[in-house]
């Protein structure tokens, strides 16, 4: 987590090789992946679910889904059932499977943006500040599902600058300001933490 | 059941199959047919322009560029014996082939500068026509190129291409086979693809798509396409000349895709045969006729961006939405 223009976003684009760091290296289960191109990093196990809730505003929802499963269009029966585990986390994206993903609410567009991120079936997943400019009731809504997406054994790699959610979901944060990390710890103690309190949480 | 259902949904393109089968019994005329199936030519290489230039959101002016590569193809191995069921996936596969070597360089531009990069591409393609004398024949052209060879088959006997009709229904048969590929590709993932590049190439990017990889993969596609049917041009013309690399000839093909509807599959043959048939009856404008089309493109430009097609599907839509309220069904398109 970490205030507005922190350097959360840059740091998400970095990872999922759609920026390009001027040095240093990023490493994913043991294999340098910021010389490669976003989509062999995709196929590699890391998705990026990008912020600000983009999407191909013109195609269905289904078809949306259906490109997140692009790099694994090979094995269509296995996306089928992963479409049908997006759907059993967001019952809503199935009711309106054939509309425009544009005509969605900005609550039901995050949830197509996550679902389309789950279905190349990553082994961890980048969820750039899914909560921002939400309801608080999607919020919790939103929250709970990425507890669920944990819990089937995906890694999530959250940003957030709710810190309240974040924390709450969480088992490990990072602080990070001005591009660099400047706290972190496992996400109850950083809740008790007298200056996230003061700075983040508002208290 | 499955059958009936199959019926009920598709009957308008039954209807339409049979009218294109009924085509050259309404038009006795020798020209009007002749004038029907070179459209149908042009329709199959607009198809192939649609590929790249509506789905995948690439504007390629080279188009001209590899109909020329499909004709000269299949004129010069014709007339060195070949037959031309042979020449022709040959003269088709060259051109992919030569726009593949042309995508490498010229697809790592974009928008504007790759819409200059292409047509840089075509005029090199007339040029070398019109010069390499000892290959193309220079500005005469290469005459003389066989027509389509006999199709022998059991029972009913060999199949020739000698009358106008049968010339209409070999092209014919061609265009239902690009459109039934062309179908097939743009309802798959991979046909997705073109148009999530076209939409954000960035955003397919972070999907998981190699944008500059589909956007090859379209362009070779099309130039295939493009390749047939200058193939099937040349041998039903009987010659060619450096007029097929023309500019004139792609940019009719743009108008063509831009009136009928970019991104749809009727578009393109809607829009050829449609403006075919305007530029028949705008003869007796000579020169003049220019006027009409570049108000025509205006027009449609400003009222509607997704040509006939979308025209007609918006029409559609609202007289259903009138309808329903009229019998007083709550119309989901309203909700």
């Amino acid at each position: 987590m970490g205030s507005n223009g922190a350097g959360k976003t840059t740091l998400f684009r970095t990872v999922a090789g759609v920026l390009k760091p001027c040095r240093g290296t990023i490493e994913f289960q043991g294999k340098q992946i910021h010389r490669l191109s976003p989509d062999r990093i995709v196929s590699l196990g890391l998705s990026l679910c990008p912020e600000g809730r983009q999407l191909f505003p013109q195609l269905s929802v289904y078809k949306n889904l259906l490109l997140g499963a692009y790099t694994r269009r090979k094995e269509m029966s296995r996306v089928r059932k992963t479409m049908e585990w997006v759907y059993e986390l967001f019952p809503v994206l199935k009711e309106r499977r054939n509309q425009p993903a544009g005509t969605l609410s900005g609550g039901e567009q995050q949830m197509l943006a996550i679902g389309r991120a789950l279905m190349s079936e990553p082994e961890m997943l980048l969820l750039d500040e899914p909560t921002m400019g939400l309801a608080p009731l999607v919020v919790r809504r939103i929250a709970e599902v990425i507890k669920e997406i944990n819990r089937a054994g995906t890694t999530v790699f959250l940003s957030e600058q709710n810190a309240n959610i974040a924390l709450m979901i969480t088992e490990r944060g990072y602080v990070l300001e001005n591009g660099r990390i400047v706290l972190e710890g496992p996400s109850p103690e950083l809740l008790e933490n007298a200056t996230v309190k003061r700075a983040y949480l508002g208290a | 059941m499955r059958r009936g259902q199959f019926f009920r949904e598709k009957w308008p393109y039954l209807i339409l199959l049979v009218f294109a089968l009924a085509v050259p019994a309404l038009f006795p005329s020798r020209y009007v047919l002749q004038v029907i199936t070179m459209s149908c030519v042009f329709a199959i290489a607009t198809l192939g322009l649609n590929l790249i230039l509506g789905y995948t959101g690439q504007v390629s002016l080279a188009h001209a560029g590899f109909f020329a590569i499909g004709a000269y193809g299949v004129a010069m191995m014709t007339k060195a014996g070949l037959s031309f069921w042979l020449a022709l996936p040959l003269s088709a596969l060259l051109a992919a082939a030569v726009s593949f070597f042309v995508g490498l360089p010229t697809l790592r531009t974009r928008g504007s500068y790759f819409a200059i990069a292409t047509l840089c591409f075509g005029v090199i393609v007339s040029i070398v026509a019109g010069s390499w004398f000892s290959l193309t024949g220079g500005h005469t052209g290469i005459v003389g190129i066989p027509l389509p060879n006999a199709i022998p088959f059991p029972l009913v006997g060999e199949i020739g291409f000698h009358s106008k009709a049968a010339q209409y229904y070999l092209v014919l048969g061609f265009l239902l086979l690009t459109l039934f590929v062309m179908h097939r590709l743009v309802n798959s993932v991979q046909g997705l693809s073109f148009v999530a590049v076209r939409n954000n190439e960035v955003l397919a990017g972070a999907v998981g798509i190699n944008a500059f990889a589909t956007k090859l993969l379209s362009f070779v596609i099309a130039s295939f396409f493009a390749g047939i049917a200058g193939g099937i041009y040349a041998s039903l013309m009987r010659s060619v000349s450096p007029d097929v690399a023309s500019i004139n000839l792609m940019f009719n093909w743009v108008v063509y895709l831009l009136l009928g509807g970019a991104g749809t599959l009727a578009g393109p043959v809607v829009g050829t045969l449609a403006i075919s048939a305007l530029t028949e009856s705008l003869q007796f404008l000579a020169e003049y006729n220019l006027l009409v089309f570049g108000a025509l493109l205006v027009a449609a430009m400003v009222y509607c961006p997704r040509g006939l097609v979308g025209l007609v599907e918006a029409g559609g839509k609202k007289v259903r939405v009138y309808y329903r309220r009229q019998v007083g069904v709550r119309s989901d398109l309203e909700g």
